[in-house]
């Protein structure tokens, strides 16, 4: 067995065993980057060296009998548009922050590295965050670990696949509209979505503040609740984190939740649907049921369509303001070649987005224009507190909401680029979760005849992580959907 | 029919700092003096994945300002994001609140030829400076910045167009002033540009034919930093708004051109223009998602309105009715909250309100400009001086010798009823002695003498100066006064 394919939880089992260092867990996770991101290519960076000191350090002080952290001594890797002072760029996939060193680290960084965590490298996304696919990188595109001619979904695609393929066992990513649980489903592993406002985003790079949350990936749920026992709470430098205590995510995540509720929305089986998708999915709700749970049909009138439309304003709206800062003045990429400074403003925006980017900018800034504002941004936010009271109402009936997490399994390399429309619909099960500002996890639920991951996602109502988790786990006890390896793992030395 | 009365009308915008230690949205200290770009950090440098976080104090200090201005507190604010492209801003935006701000509808009272006037307030709102954008000198095809100031908690004062005249614009900004720092909620330093006006102005030509008043367009001045420059400004804005109204009555309106912006050039006193209705930004504002909104604790509301002082206008009413002071006193002596509370110590304990108003205005006033102090500076208590002004009072020194005595105490810090005792100041009011004063300066002057036997009264203040002198300035001057007069005229 290679170190590599243990999870975060064997790995801290392993040491304090005795049984694995720090240095072997990060030289085990540094040998499967180098032979299976040629392939995959998950990482926009990665520095061996200092995993390697970092991993020295840990051993060393776990050997001086200090208390180890939650994740001491366990490779990481983290989304680009996370900031890191450790001499990683933070670029956010975008050419117009090619080489930027972040002068400080996010919370959640701060908090891993609290917690004893190797940072290993940096992963590949859509840049700022803008995409469903990660093929929307200033850099590169990311391949899905089990079929390298398809995305691994995105925008968080490079940690999304970095875990399944056995490179490192935990990641972070962020979620604004689906983007950790949705390349979770087509990838094939764990994505946690927490409730707004649960894990501070001082740090993260802005996308749309009020969606924008960073949660965990990991194999198993009993990964995905350590990193976020790691990362969870309060933090006075984020003004929308919110002071609820954090409860003990693994303290009893073996307890089944009984009785259990689960309400089942009709308007996530709708058209536009995988019928493979529904199948693996309708097995899941079925292994649910036989474990005794209530399946209950209902529904979330405002959930899909709406959301869509609400959240493509919403998010554009707020990314185009995010997104201002980026003009060559202080910092990133700046136009070489410029007449005055409004040329230059132009020039280097124009050179160093990229079109998705650009065309969320220019949706946003015309949704804000004088005129518009009541009809677009006003209007998605009315629709917003539907949705919202959408959620209210089923969560006074269920205890969560089952569907698929994608509509599709992982889709092929440049299917969906030339059609915006029908990549913003690979986010129809999901942007809702962040526009009610909920949290929502996906998990592997099974597989298509091609052998494709289909996720199952879970919606609970605002801070239900433990009992999420805990109904996560009740599944996932039941398959071993986690123990599969996807293809380009196989074969290695 | 005759050409319609043209009245001024005047509004103005205020942006003050407010008096915290750190800026709006980050630990970074506020400060005017220091290296350019040494005051900065991530956060206010606007860099990739920084949040505000909003300075409580400024909150505090802007509720203190609105509720001076009599301004409703709503039950909720909330912050906005106004966006425009300029290398001092570095986010791209500035936080602001637009359409629900912390104080509205107040009023600020000034003294106006024939009276008080009111004039309305509008609103109050906080907001972040900019930094500052320097272009190189000899020509160089290129700028610095300084972002030291960026992220400097601004207070911005709207108010209605209540003012008529460039004097009204003077008295309302010095007004508005003066409560700021009484308050403690800003230095308005003009020189370290802590303080700035931009008022708006237009006429108001009579009457339409459907009975609203009709204007000429509104011309918005922006940035002017000191008195002077907004009250020239407003009265060349007046007497341009004439003369293209008079040129052409029909086209010269409000409803033709709308509102333009115009800058100040101060060395030559004009206004140019800036940018016309068409020109104007789209700001695009919208609620700020990283902060939250400010819902204010009514308690908390009634604490710090429970905590304010008497203000400014209320007290000069005050000191005119309770001590009796001429206008002119009374101003002066309000103009300064620390001023005013010295004073009004010393006035009640010495039990001479005039007397103290003296002291105030001549004495204290003369170390303090002196010694370029406020009153924190001044080495003595009002306690102290209410002592030395009962010495007078009560006639154990004269007044000259007074002021001796007061600067004996800022000195050495000793009492006045010490150095009166140890330096034998006491005036001497014993008869005996005095008569035989009084005798030698008539046998030394009988000119002066003569002269006043004769019924000229000017020459009685001379041989009181000489019987003074005689004395070391120690003589009761009122007592050898009597007798100059029982032995000359008796």
């Amino acid at each position: 067995m290679n170190a590599s394919d243990l999870t975060a939880i064997q790995m801290r089992e392993a040491m304090e065993k005795g049984d694995l260092s720090a240095a072997e867990a990060t030289e085990a996770c540094l040998a499967a980057i180098d032979r299976t991101d040629a392939k995959v290519r998950a990482f926009l960076s990665t520095d061996a060296a200092a995993a390697r000191r970092r991993a020295q350090e840990i051993d060393r002080s776990l050997k001086a009998g200090e208390t180890p952290g939650l994740l001491a001594g366990v490779p990481v890797a983290v989304k680009d548009n996370m900031c890191t002072a450790d001499g990683q760029p933070t670029t956010c996939a975008s050419r117009i922050l090619e080489g930027w060193k972040a002068p400080y680290n996010a919370h959640v960084v701060e908090r891993l590295l609290a917690e004893g965590a190797v940072i290993v490298g940096k992963t590949n996304l859509d840049e700022f965050a803008m995409g469903s696919s990660t093929e929307n990188s200033g850099f590169e595109a990311t391949r899905n670990p089990w079929d390298l001619n398809r995305v691994p979904g995105g925008s968080s695609g490079g940690s999304a696949a970095a875990v399944a393929a056995r490179m490192v066992p935990i990641a972070l990513g962020s979620d604004t509209g689906g983007s950790i649980r949705q390349p979770a489903a087509l990838c094939g592993v764990v994505g946690l979505k927490p409730t707004y406002g649960r894990v501070s985003r001082y740090g993260l790079v802005a996308f749309a503040s009020s969606l924008d949350q960073i949660g965990p990936f990991g194999r198993t749920v009993a990964d995905a609740a350590l990193v976020l026992q790691a990362i969870a709470g309060h933090d006075p430098r984020d003004s929308t984190s919110v002071a609820e205590p954090v409860p003990d995510y693994l303290a009893r995540l073996e307890e089944p939740l009984e009785p259990l509720r689960i309400g089942v929305p009709k308007e996530f089986f709708g058209e536009g649907l995988d019928t493979q998708v529904e199948r693996v999915v309708r097995e899941a709700l079925g292994v649910y049921e036989r474990l005794g749970a209530e399946l209950v049909e209902l529904s979330l009138p405002h959930a899909t369509d709406y959301a869509i439309a609400a959240y493509y304003i919403v998010a554009t709206s707020e990314a185009s303001s995010n997104l201002a800062r980026y003009d060559g003045v202080h910092y990133g990429y700046r136009s070489s070649d410029h007449a005055d400074m409004i040329d230059m403003y132009m020039r280097t925006r124009a050179e160093g987005f990229g079109d998705e980017v650009k065309r969320r900018i220019m949706l946003g800034t015309y949704a804000l224009s004088a005129g518009y504002y009541d009809a677009y941004y006003k209007k998605a936010l009315k629709v917003r507190r539907l949705i919202r009271e959408d959620y209210e109402t089923a969560f006074r009936e269920v205890d969560v909401l089952m569907g698929p997490t994608s509509p599709t399994p992982a889709f092929r390399l440049g299917e969906r680029t030339s059609d915006p429309l029908a990549m913003y619909l690979s986010d129809v099960y999901t942007v809702s979760c962040n526009l009610a500002a909920i949290a929502g996890i996906s998990i592997p639920a099974g597989f298509t005849k091609a052998g494709l991951p289909v996720g199952l996602q879970i919606l609970g109502n605002v801070f239900t992580e433990e009992r999420l988790l805990r109904i996560a786990r009740m599944y996932e006890r039941e398959t071993d959907w986690a123990a599969r390896v996807p293809p380009v793992c196989e074969g290695r030395g | 029919m005759s050409a319609p009365e043209l009245t001024p009308t005047i509004g103005l915008e205020v942006h003050m700092h407010l008096a915290t230690r750190t800026k709006l949205f980050c630990g970074c200290e506020v400060a005017y003096d220091a290296r350019p770009n040494s005051r900065v950090c991530p956060v206010c440098l606007g860099m990739p994945g920084v949040l505000p976080v909003m300075n409580e104090k400024a909150v505090e200090l802007a509720v203190r300002m609105a509720l001076a201005l009599g301004c409703t507190i709503p039950d909720l604010a909330k912050w906005d994001r106004k966006h425009y492209y300029y290398p001092d801003l570095p986010k791209n935006y500035q936080i602001s609140e637009y359409d629900q701000p912390l104080g509205v509808g107040g009023f600020l009272e000034i003294s106006v030829e024939g009276g008080v006037k009111r004039i309305g307030i509008i609103r109050v709102h906080i907001e972040e400076d900019a930094g500052k954008l320097m272009h190189a000198e000899g020509g160089g095809n290129y700028s610095v910045v300084d972002l030291n100031r960026t992220g400097t908690p601004l207070l911005e004062i709207v108010s209605e167009p209540d003012m008529n005249s460039p004097d009204e614009v003077r008295a309302y900004s010095t007004a508005l002033r003066q409560l700021a720092v009484y308050l403690g909620v800003g230095h308005c330093n003009m020189q370290l540009g802590q303080m700035r006006f931009e008022p708006n102005i237009s006429l108001r030509i009579g009457t339409g034919p459907d009975g609203n008043p009709r204007y000429t367009p509104i011309a918005e001045i922006k940035n002017l930093n000191s008195f002077r420059s907004v009250e020239r400004a407003v009265a060349f804005e007046i007497a341009r708004h004439r003369e293209e109204y008079e040129v052409d009555p029909q086209g010269y309106t409000l409803e033709r051109l709308g509102k333009q912006t115009r800058g100040w050039i101060d060395d030559q006193e004009v206004t140019f223009l800036q940018r016309s209705k068409e020109e104007a930004h789209d700001y695009r504002y919208f609620p700020e998602p990283d902060l939250v909104p400010f819902v204010p604790d009514r308690r908390w509301v009634d604490e710090i309105r429970a905590s304010l002082p008497e203000l400014p206008e209320a007290r000069r009413r005050r000191f005119i009715d309770e001590y009796g002071l001429p206008e002119y006193d009374a101003g002066v002596l309000t103009a300064d909250r620390e001023v005013a509370d010295f004073y009004e110590t010393a006035a009640r304990l010495c039990e001479d309100p005039k007397a103290a108003s003296n002291w105030v205005m001549q004495d204290v006033s003369r170390v303090l400009n002196e010694r370029k102090v406020g009153m924190a500076g001044l080495p003595i208590t009002p306690e102290a001086l209410a002592e030395l002004i009962r010495l007078v009072r009560a006639g154990t020194i004269n007044r000259n010798t007074g002021t001796e005595v007061f600067d004996k105490m800022l000195a050495s810090g000793k009492s006045a009823v010490k150095i009166v005792e140890e330096e034998g100041l006491a005036q001497t009011s014993d008869a005996g002695e005095l008569e035989t004063i009084v005798e030698k300066v008539i046998a030394d002057n009988p000119g002066p003498a003569a002269d006043y036997r004769g019924g000229k009264e000017k020459a009685l203040g001379r041989l009181i100066g000489e019987a003074m002198k005689a004395s070391g300035g120690k003589a009761n001057p009122k007592i050898v006064r009597d007798i100059f007069v029982r032995k000359l005229r008796g």
